[in-house]
């Protein structure tokens, strides 16, 4: 996974530019960016929640985003499938390109988008419904499909999560019956269900135990050959084992972003090498 | 450290003493509540059991001076216009009560239906049996059972709405936030992910409603009145168990006054059965 050295982000570009890297940069490293965030600045209310944030995120690969809490990696992630749009007073600024298109416009379709950009949460969030129903409910919004094809795109994303052999018996049964690393995982297949070309993925194995959370961190390395990772977390061990690239935050800011390898083995800027070694968070 | 506390033994004692007093209070409270309900249902059993036998369920209301009869017209008549008025005061609840916490939350519309239908919970039974005298019964010239309906289902739609509202604000935001996840448009997820979440405990709602109107007398006096005679008209007089109890119970005839005790007891039976049946259904939804 590290044979791609050359698509390294070049730090201080960001800082000497401000704005942002080009984007034609990156062309000629042969990668190419599922979203591009330019300029970017969050607000709760009159809180600034992100303050110009500038990144690439690029396709299949995973992207980390670390920081303390409260330094905005989660808002960071919830705007890029707009779910901050659910609550009045909060407002996205600047730019988020996904495939070129800036997803920030008011004409965005959101439901769309959202099909497009799958999410899954903290704390699992199964439906109150089978584990069947949980999977197909997602799929039926914007697919028709026979009831065998249903049957095998059922399969075919309880697979992708790992979770087949252990639910494949009792596919009727509620979702809930599930135990929380299992309920996780069925929330990550619902979201591979849709087949969306990104997966936010925020804070997904806090409220797990190791061995679930092992089992979710091998699955991130599995999804991401066929999709665009990002993914929230407190643990910095796990963004060092799972993602190519890591982001480091702090009171909305984005501190410093790079390559995982070399965020964690000589990171440029003071703060970030005060957080990783555990001096400060 | 050693074994002895600093705790000064006065203010142990103190505190013992003040336990019991407590324990006491409460205990007496709950007795005194206690007496009344078994006193009641004890009564209820005593005077009612006799009453009840095969015709309760065959025959209608006797006329006066006439021997034995039942409580036909009036069991059916009840269920008529507890059962319809069900069918009104469920969907126009539910969706009232989804509108509050899905849609209007915080909207001038929702706070001034918030309050309107405070004030509804509240509202003695009496002043909507009048209201609907005035507009449905006087405008008709007639006694009917559908003005009772209309009269029942005013009363069960605030305890609907807001018992809706309430189980709907304990779904937590993350199970909405995950449907808005997979690109589900808004009222799927109302529909489909929250109310269902929440599906027992609006069932219990409906239950705790049902078991409220199934024993309103007064809101039947001014609107079904009472029949006689066994009819499923809506649109004529219904006979009903609270009614007939009210009237019978004040007779001077003597298997009169038994029916109307077999009455009570049939109702209080229904009215602790939708108790318990709500109890369950929440129970299970506790354990899923």
């Amino acid at each position: 996974m590290m044979s791609n050295m050359k698509t390294m982000f070049d730090l201080n570009k960001i800082d000497s530019q401000g704005g942002g890297v080009e984007t034609n940069q990156q062309t000629e490293h042969a990668s190419i960016n599922a979203l591009e965030v330019r300029n970017l600045n969050f607000y709760y209310g009159s809180f600034q929640g992100l303050k110009d944030i500038n990144l690439d995120i690029e396709q299949g690969k995973v992207t980390a985003f670390i920081g303390p809490s409260g330094c905005g990696k989660s808002t960071l992630l919830r705007t890029l499938n707009r779910m901050y749009d659910l609550y009045p007073g909060q407002r996205a600024e600047g730019e988020i390109n996904f495939y070129g298109q800036n997803i920030l416009t008011p004409s965005q379709d959101l439901n769309l988008l959202r099909s497009r950009i799958g999410m899954v949460f903290q704390k699992p969030t199964p439906f109150p419904m089978s584990i069947y129903e949980n999977i197909a409910f997602g799929v039926r919004l914007y697919e028709k499909l026979s009831r065998s094809e249903m049957d095998e795109r059922v399969e075919w994303a309880l697979n992708k999560a790992a979770l087949w052999n252990e639910a494949k018996d009792k596919l009727s049964q509620s979702g809930l019956s599930l135990s929380g690393g299992q309920q996780q995982r069925l929330c990550i297949a619902r979201g591979v269900a849709v087949k969306p070309s990104v997966i936010l993925l925020d804070e997904p194995t806090s409220a797990l135990d190791p061995i679930s959370t092992g089992k979710i961190e091998e699955l991130i390395n599995e999804l991401k050959h066929e999709y665009t990772i990002a993914i929230v977390t407190h643990n910095m061990q796990q963004a060092a084992r799972v993602s190519d690239y890591t982001a480091y935050m702090y009171l909305g800011s984005l501190i410093e972003y790079g390559k995982t390898d070399e965020i964690f083995i000589k990171p440029q800027r003071k703060e970030t090498e005060d957080y990783i070694t555990g001096r400060f968070g | 450290m050693n074994n002895t506390s600093n705790l000064n033994p006065a203010i142990y004692a103190k505190r013992k003493r003040v336990n019991k007093i407590g324990l006491t209070l409460s205990m007496g409270a709950m007795v005194l509540g206690m007496v009344f309900l078994f006193w009641i249902l004890g009564v209820l059993f005593f005077k009612g059991f006799s009453a009840l036998d095969l015709s309760l369920f065959t025959a209608s209301t006797p006329a006066p001076g006439s021997e034995g009869g039942g409580l036909a017209n009036a069991i059916v008549g009840s269920l008529l216009l507890v059962g319809t008025c069900t069918l009104i005061s469920t969907p126009v609840g539910v969706l009232a009560g989804l509108y509050l916490s899905e849609y209007g939350d915080r909207s001038r519309v929702a706070s001034v239906t918030r309050f309107v239908t405070d004030i509804m919970l509240s509202a003695p039974s009496i002043v909507i049996g009048l209201f609907v005298y005035a507009f449905v019964v006087a405008q008709v010239r007639h006694f009917s059972g559908w003005a009772g309906t209309i009269a029942l289902a005013l009363i069960a739609i605030p305890v609907v709405v807001r018992t809706t509202e309430n189980m709907l604000r304990l779904v937590p935001g993350s199970l909405r936030e995950a449907a808005y996840a997979l690109g589900t448009p808004k009222w799927k997820v109302a529909f489909m992910v929250t109310l269902r979440a929440a599906q027992s405990g609006v069932i219990t709602g409906v239950l705790l409603a049902l078991a409220r109107v199934s024993g309103e007398t007064a809101p039947l006096l001014f609107t079904a009145l009472n029949n006689q005679f066994f009819s499923t008209n809506m649109n004529a007089p219904m006979a009903n168990l609270p009614v007939v109890i009210f009237q019978f119970a004040m007779s001077p005839y003597d298997n009169w006054v038994n029916l109307a005790w077999g009455g009570a007891l049939l109702i209080t039976f229904a009215v602790l059965g939708l108790n318990i049946l709500a109890r369950v259904v929440f129970r299970e939804k506790v354990q899923a």
